[in-house]
């Protein structure tokens, strides 16, 4: 493999998601670890977008649904195993569960489902009414969980202790901090795999020439409803584990200002970028660190760099650092 | 149930859908003419509201309010299409969403900055206050059938501007063909920062209007122009009629669902888990719509090719 600047600073950067919490694990600063944690989080929920996006072209403006779906996965089966109260007693008694890889699975199975269903209905239609459909859904489940009374409404739903990871102790932050890290990484190494192979191939030439991948024989629907699907259960997992962060689980999670911030990580380190997502949740994280402790109204100051980054950097971080030798299409 | 409440339902929904037809118009010609998706939108109904908020706080006149909203939102409006909007036009759908959400971020926070977190309010005055009787015998709020009056004078104004002036001849001819009509001389720049305005006064005025209904505060616009973009792809995006018409029926499937939803559940269903299922449908009842509507036709009821 040959190493450009590019891999270089994407060793650089998941060294340092590594190295950061682990210098701040000896010098006992647990607040540091829980801030890698949400970025290692938020970076997975940007990897799972980076596919529709990045890969396949598809600007989704909903995606805010899929992470709140994976949150809402955690909250009702921890929910429910915390009070012991039965989830259902048919055809099987279930009392819910805190048991990570169950609720994992639930939620990536749930958000692969409903993005089957929006991405069929809204990959119907092309640009600018894909992006305003895929907002339109993400805010119909948004206004969903806010009237959904049975699970916490608008209040959102607490959880009182992490759920458990079989041989590790979740409530020691660096031990979160691990789980959080080894999704991120292998989520990378699929994203990396699934680009390089010929299903990830034909969805980026579905993007640069649609006409010319149909000539050849693919349907470019199901190639996009395919990659919507996964980039869909990616960002699922992602909220399952974020709602595990916070202990809380609110609709706040499905508000479209979510889907905005989890696109901002994408493009904040420089679209189609297999590591972008990484390098834009730390900058974010850094921001909101940085500038929340300077001021309560710092979204002003991540608003003008985010206009300055889409108007005049337009590689993000990594274009910025790793020059203009693109990894991907 | 009787038929004046259902009247009255109407009339609300009515009430609902011209305002969301002043946001939809806006954007709907914005994108027609500039090919630009402006998530930014709900931004100046919000300082329309405040513009309105402040000037009736200095002056106690809700007239010298309306005319503050339109002028205050028509400037922003023409600065932020100065400053950032026109550098998009060549650019693609994911610049115009990123650069429009900084956008918000940026209006958003400001206005926090200069007003705080708290809401304002805006009275309505008092020859505007009270009910007012309708033939049938319906009481109904003599503001809100204001609102709907001016709605649809403005909407009514709109097709004329756009089918009888000059300016309708050259927004069209715009969306037509750009570079046709900037060879014939018309100055194009000049033309989208108007358009722009007139979109921003539009939006600016539905804020100040509802603004007297609801409270002026931060993110007040943004459920609104979540309902606004359901409204264009529900008519198609670009045209005009499709934004009325689409307004009109999100307006009322939103108002009527969220009353007779509840009701319609209670026929089956005990009173407690009736209200909580109607109020859970009644919420997602306008996307349901879309959806439907989107199986059937793909670009909207008045679209062309998507």
């Amino acid at each position: 493999m040959m190493l450009t600047r590019e891999s270089l600073l994407n060793w650089a950067m998941i060294a340092a998601l590594l190295l950061v919490p682990l210098a701040a694990w000896s010098l006992d600063e647990p607040f540091i670890i829980t801030l890698a944690t949400k970025a290692a989080i938020l970076a997975l929920a940007g990897v799972g977008l980076n596919i529709a996006l990045g890969l396949g072209g598809l600007i989704s403006l909903g995606h805010a649904a899929f992470f709140g779906i994976g949150g809402y996965a955690m909250g009702i089966l921890a929910a429910h195993a915390q009070n012991y109260e039965p989830l259902f007693d048919w055809p099987f008694l279930f009392e819910g569960s805190n048991q990570m890889p169950l609720i994992w699975l639930v939620a990536v199975v749930f958000s692969a489902l409903a993005a089957l269903v929006i991405g069929a209905l809204s990959l119907r239609t092309s640009g600018v009414y894909f992006i305003m459909i895929t907002l339109a859904f993400g805010q119909m489940l948004y206004y969903f969980a806010i009237s959904w009374s049975a699970y916490g409404g608008e209040d959102g739903l607490s959880i009182w202790v992490r759920n458990e990871f079989p041989g590790l102790n979740t409530l020691d932050p660096i031990q979160f901090f691990a789980i959080a890290y080894v999704i991120l990484c292998l989520a990378l190494v699929f994203a990396a795999r699934l680009a390089r192979s010929p299903f990830g191939l034909a969805l980026a030439a579905a993007r640069q020439n649609e006409d010319r991948v149909q000539a050849v024989g693919l349907t470019p629907f199901t190639l996009r409803l395919t990659a919507f699907v996964i980039s869909g259960a990616i960002t699922g997992l992602a909220g399952a584990l974020f709602a595990d962060l916070n202990r809380f689980v609110s609709p706040t999670m499905l508000s479209w200002h979510t889907s905005g911030e989890i696109m901002i990580f994408v493009i904040l380190g420089g679209v189609g970028r297999l590591y972008g997502p990484v390098a834009g949740a730390a900058l974010y994280i850094i921001l909101e660190h940085l500038l929340g402790g300077i001021s309560d109204y710092w979204q002003i100051f991540l608003g003008v760099l985010l206009l300055l980054i889409v108007l005049f950097a337009r590689g993000g971080l990594i274009g910025a650092l790793a020059g203009r030798e693109k990894a991907h299409g | 149930m009787t038929y004046i409440l259902v009247l009255e339902q109407i009339l609300n929904g009515l009430q609902l859908g011209v305002m969301l037809f002043l946001m939809a118009a806006g954007l709907t010609l914005v994108f027609g003419v500039m090919g630009l998706i402006n998530l930014a939108h709900g931004s100046l109904y919000m300082v329309g509201a405040f513009a309105a908020a402040a000037v009736a706080g200095w002056t106690g006149s809700f007239l010298l309010a309306l005319i503050a909203s339109l002028a205050a939102a028509a400037a922003a409006g023409a600065l932020m299409e100065l400053v950032v909007i026109r550098r998009l036009y060549r650019r693609d759908h994911l610049d115009q969403v990123l650069a429009t959400f900084a956008l918000i971020l940026i209006f958003s926070e400001g206005t926090r900055w200069l007003f705080g977190s708290f809401p304002l309010f805006l009275d309505v005055p008092s020859y505007l206050s009270g009910p007012v009787s309708l033939p049938g015998g319906i009481e109904y709020p003599l503001y809100r059938l204001t609102i709907i009056l001016i709605g649809l004078g403005i909407a009514a104004g709109l097709f004329l501007l756009i089918a009888r002036t000059r300016i309708g001849i050259q927004i069209r001819a715009g969306e037509a063909d750009r570079e046709m009509i900037a060879a014939l001389g018309v100055d194009i720049s000049k033309l989208y920062t108007l358009v722009f305005a007139l979109g921003a006064a539009l939006a600016g005025l539905a804020g100040a209007l509802v603004g007297a209904i609801q409270s002026v505060q931060v993110g007040m616009g943004e459920p609104v122009l979540i309902l606004a973009f359901v409204v264009i792809v529900i008519g198609g995006i670009g045209s005009i009629k499709g934004a009325l018409a689409g307004a009109l029926l999100v307006g009322m499937t939103d108002t009527l669902g969220g009353v007779f939803l509840p009701q319609l559940f209670a026929l089956f269903l005990d009173p407690a888990s009736a209200a909580s299922a109607g109020a859970s449908l009644a919420s997602m009842l306008i996307y349901i719509l879309m959806a439907a509507i989107l199986l059937v036709r793909p670009s909207g009821l008045y679209g062309g090719s998507a």
